[in-house]
């Protein structure tokens, strides 16, 4: 038998070997020399933190109880390394680029920055480690004992608790020391990684020399132990699919959700790459450690005695059939398993009890801003020393309070279900931009309170947390409560049960109310670069040289801003860094001057994405690009509106010009006008004036002098009267107050009557009208009366300027479709072109002759009357004489029937 | 003091009109009805006192005293202007083109004598 001296001193050597070591590697590391420190291979051995003594020495026990279900605990990660490798991958990443220290960091950073959800997370890391470290403190506590109680030569039980005492202090003293030796999530703990690389193989060597003596010492090969298990009561144990699938599901979860796993595959992680390694060395590693945990489970129940503990078959075995030397290496694997676990777990732990707890509390406290000073350092070492310290306080409390009588798989599988509760909110995190604080938020206590009143709280056992009526009638008799049937779900497996409820209230939380909230702008921002974080950061082996940065900036800035600009403002910047060239170095100052003189063209979101994009600190997120494409449209609404605006402007502009013209053009038509009007008043009245003086004054005039000024005086009058009469005539016609008096009437009729009005009863200037009666013929429906006013006014016209030495005119009458054309041409030399044009204005008198009657305003008057009956009146070129061309309707188109109503505006500005 | 009176008028009761009261004041009156011949006629004529109607086919009495002024000829001859447009524009028009007095029509026999015998005593 061993001596316990000599096994306390081999148990110190083994711990004083692992300082050297962790020792070695440090001193190795700080003097830059890392090389195989950080190899694949450590990588990988530093993952198995995963077997703990629970994995040990459980395992065998877990397969004496169950069977084959222990395999679970290493299909979960196995499937994860091999399945879901590239999950890891983009855990590590994340960690990387976001500089994340702990899982809880990682959940508090991905929704946020959010504190509270780090505190939830923290405070779940610690509820459900503490009973682990326990574990892990009762494993070795109870491996001591087992030799204790094999030494039957008489030396002293040593006091089980003051060893878990020494055990934990030894532990903390060694994770303070490797643990805290700096700060930086960066400058990883390479003692301790290496210590437990070495812990790794030394489980490994003592399992496997266990299953070696059990299989070849005890058993007769691998074929007899083939025999032995077939007929081992083990054979026969039911495989409980819905346990395998949960088990399986726990374990798998456990990869991504303890802290110590997170500690050594996340934060310890040197190179990406070591994860490709990892995902089939690991599993090798876990498929070894498995492998000969049937035999010696197996062996134990064959050889031990009844009742004996199988959690301990790896250590009773060897010891109760004298292997003295392999049962040490045994209990050094134990230990080993135990204690990796608590160094790494603490760490974890205290990494996040400081960050998240104790920092906040103490600035909060201080009421200080954070500021990073030599101070704030020290005291964040000295808050992860103490957090470590409370860890394993709280780990040796809890142990003392259950008196380590559980079993350690139950323990260890109930931690792995309260850890689990992060999983909705950290796959959620890296995989759902759309998850939110609230959501995480919302899962995690929900989760975490099933899981506690589920699972935790009753593992104490009927009667200690939770009193015995309370797990078998529910809260206040509500049946439906039961802590172990919630929701009527009864008769399952109690793990499986709180596994099934804890995970999926949680998700629906999450899930739920993630999908109820919008998530905030930071959230957002923290959410695109975790889910996309393979899209932004290319490598993680570093950024692009300042150098290049700055061309990459320069080409970028000519595009926007243009050569010469961009030039300019690059090398005034390089001249204020006291540098030649046009590459100023790309300091955070010269980066937000470039932003805003790039926001100047293109936008604030656009010129910092594309900087962000050049520089390679920040991504575009979706805000960013929503931004960009809102300021773009925006710049598009803007400039069409623009383009509209002058487009309109042009348009007021023209239509002002052209109304200004018109009026201007229509001013100095009412001057013309009025001066006309003047001109035709006064002459007729000048000369009734005149004459009436000279007969007033009646002295010697002859008689027949008298009757002709007389005469004189009342031609002129009449003139003046017609005058008036015209005026008014056309002021009416233009205004469009005329009443046309339609009635049926024939042409022929009404040519006759303009004919007869306008026969001189004297012989002197007359002239022939030649017509042909029978193409008049044609009914209309017209204003009789303004009709003939035109033919009289066309008929006088011609008698009065037809120059001819016989003067002939001739009436061409016709129907042409709906209408009737009408031509009046003389004999005459005609109007010349260049009159032509305004021979129907107002005062257009074009000969000298002021013959009796006319005024100026015939046509003018002639146009408007055909305008008012539907019809028109125009000059006819090239007929010889002077002719003129009348159309009309045969009935006045209904617009211009009521009259009044039509054409004022114009007329109004036409007489103006 | 000379008696000769151009009357350029296109209108034929005002030209009579204008010969019968200045004839009776012992006048001699010619008569010119047309404007682009007006120049020369007043050249031929060579009277002592123009009386210049403004709206005249061809060539208006603006245009004619401009004329009447440029040639040297004639360029002081006393030039009365006759309008029946009535516009003080018409006015400050042949003032500027140095017209010696300017009467709108209608006008008072007397005051056409009155004018013509002023006009003829400078």
């Amino acid at each position: 038998m061993i001596p316990f001296d000599i096994l306390v001193a081999v148990c110190v050597s083994y711990v004083a070997l692992l300082f050297i070591i962790a020792f070695m590697a440090e001193r190795r590391a700080s003097a830059g020399r890392v090389g195989w420190l950080r190899s694949p291979l450590v990588y990988t051995l530093s993952l198995s933190v995963y077997c703990t003594a629970w994995t040990f020495y459980g395992a065998v026990g877990y397969a004496a109880r169950s069977g084959l279900e222990f395999l679970t605990i290493y299909l979960g990660p196995t499937l994860v390394l091999v399945g879901w490798w590239w999950a890891l991958r983009k855990l590590v990443r994340i960690g990387k680029t976001q500089r994340i220290t702990s899982i809880a960091d990682l959940i508090s950073s991905r929704y946020g920055k959010s504190n509270a959800l780090g505190v939830i997370v923290t405070l779940l890391a610690v509820v459900g480690t503490t009973p682990y470290i326990a574990l892990q403190l009762q494993s070795v506590t109870l491996s001591f004992a087992v030799f204790v109680r094999a030494g039957t030569d008489g030396w002293a039980l040593p006091d089980v608790n003051a060893t878990a005492l020494w055990v934990a202090a030894g532990l903390a003293l060694f994770t303070v020391l490797f643990g805290t030796r700096n700060l930086d999530a960066n400058e990883r703990h390479h003692g301790v990684v290496t210590a437990i690389a070495v812990e790794a193989v030394v489980k490994l060597v003592a399992l496997v020399a266990v299953g070696i003596f059990v299989v070849w010492g005890v058993a007769d090969g691998p074929r007899d132990m083939a025999i032995r298990i077939s007929e081992s009561p083990l054979a026969g144990t039911d495989f409980a699919a819905g346990r395998w699938v949960g088990m399986t599901f726990l374990s798998a979860a456990a990869i991504f959700t303890l802290p110590r796993m997170f500690q050594v595959l996340v934060v310890e992680n040197a190179d990406e790459r070591h994860l490709a390694t990892a995902s089939w060395a690991f599993p090798l590693y876990l498929f070894l450690m498995s492998l000969f945990v049937m035999p010696i489970a197996v062996i134990g129940l064959a050889t031990q005695p009844a009742g004996a503990n199988p959690d301990l078959f790896v250590l009773t075995v060897p010891l109760s059939l004298g292997q003295e030397g392999l049962a040490t290496l045994a209990f050094l694997g134990g230990f080993s398993s135990a204690t990796s676990m608590v160094i790494v777990a603490a760490i974890a732990l205290s990494t996040m009890v400081s960050n998240h707890i104790v920092m906040p509390l103490w600035l909060n406290w201080q009421n200080t801003g954070a500021s990073m000073s030599g101070d704030v350092r020290k005291l964040v070492l000295r808050a992860r020393r103490i957090s470590i310290a409370g860890v394993l306080v709280l780990g040796y409390a809890y142990f003392r309070l259950t008196g380590g009588s559980e079993a350690l798989a139950s323990i260890g599988l109930i931690s792995f279900t309260g850890v689990a509760q992060a999983l909705p909110a950290l796959l959620g995190g890296i995989f759902w931009r759309g998850a939110t604080r609230r959501g995480a938020g919302a899962g995690l206590l929900i989760g975490l309170a099933v899981w506690l009143y589920t699972l935790f709280l009753p593992s104490f056992g009927a009667g200690s947390v939770m009193s015995a009526g309370l797990l078998s009638d529910g809260p206040w008799g509500v049946a439906w409560l039961r802590p172990q049937a919630l929701f009527g779900v009864d008769g399952v497996d109690p793990l499986l049960h709180a596994v099934f409820w804890s995970i999926a209230l949680n998700s629906f939380a999450f899930i739920g109310v993630s999908l109820w909230g919008v998530p905030g702008p930071m959230e957002r921002l923290q959410g695109a670069q975790f889910v996309n974080v393979f899209d932004h950061s290319s490598d993680a082996q570093g950024w692009m040289q300042g150098a290049a940065e700055a061309e990459d900036l320069l080409i970028m800035a000519q595009r926007i801003l243009g050569g010469t600009e961009a030039q300019a403002l690059f090398q005034r910047a390089a001249v204020a860094q006291g540098k030649t060239g046009y590459l100023p170095d790309t300091t955070p100052a010269f980066l937000e001057r470039l932003e805003r003189e790039l926001a100047g063209s293109v936008g604030a979101a656009t010129a910092h994405a594309m900087v962000g994009q050049i520089v390679g600190r920040s991504s575009i997120s979706v805000e960013d690009l929503m931004a960009m494409a809102d300021e773009t449209a925006q710049m598009m609404e803007y400039s069409s509106q623009l383009e509209a605006k002058s487009a309109e402007l042009e348009r007021t502009a023209r239509q002002l010009r052209e109304a200004n013209e018109k009026l201007t053009e229509l001013s100095v038509q009412k001057d013309a006008f009025l001066s006309q009007i003047s001109h035709e008043l006064r002459t007729p009245m000048t000369s009734i004036r005149a004459f009436s003086e000279i007969l007033m004054g009646g002295e010697d005039l002859r008689i027949e002098d008298r009757r002709w000024y007389s005469s004189i005086i009342h031609d002129e009058g009449i003139r003046l009267t017609r005058l008036l009469d015209d005026l008014l005539d056309l002021s009416v016609l233009e205004n469009g107050q005329v009443s046309l008096n339609l009635q049926p009437a024939n042409l022929r009729d009404l040519i006759d009557r303009a004919v007869a009005a306008t026969t001189e009863p004297k012989g002197d200037g007359a002239i022939t009208i030649h017509r042909d009666r029978a193409a008049e013929n044609i009914e209309l429906v017209t204003d009789t009366d303004r009709l003939c006013q035109v033919f009289i006014n066309l008929i006088v016209n011609a008698r009065k300027y037809c120059t001819a030495d016989a003067p002939e005119l001739r009436i061409d009458a016709r129907r042409q479709g709906d209408g009737v054309l009408l031509d009046f041409v003389d004999n005459g030399s005609g109007i010349p072109k260049r009159s032509q044009a305004i021979i129907f204005e107002k005062f257009a008198r074009l000969s000298d002759r002021n013959a009796a009657g006319g005024a100026g305003l015939g046509l003018a008057i002639c146009r408007e009357i055909m305008g008012r009956l539907g019809g028109s009146i125009a000059y006819l070129p090239g007929q010889g004489g002077a002719a003129f061309r009348v159309q009309l309707p045969l009935r006045p188109p209904e617009t211009s029937a009521p009259a009044g109503s039509q054409g004022e505006a114009p007329a109004q500005l036409n007489h103006a | 003091m000379g008696s000769n009176v151009l009357l350029i008028e296109d209108e034929p009761n005002i030209i009579e009109a204008i010969r019968f009261i200045l004839a009776r004041d012992g006048w001699h009156v010619q008569t010119h009805s047309e404007g682009t011949s007006a120049l020369a006629a007043v050249l031929r004529a060579r009277p002592d006192l123009l009386i210049l109607d403004v709206m005249l086919p061809g060539r208006s009495g603006f245009d004619i005293l401009r004329d009447i002024r440029a040639c040297a000829e004639i360029a002081a001859l006393p030039v009365l202007m006759l309008t029946a447009k009535g516009q003080s524009r018409d006015r400050a028009m042949a003032e500027s083109l140095g017209v010696s007095r300017f009467m709108t029509k209608p006008f008072s026999n007397a005051e056409m004598l009155a004018a013509v015998r002023d006009l003829a005593a400078r």
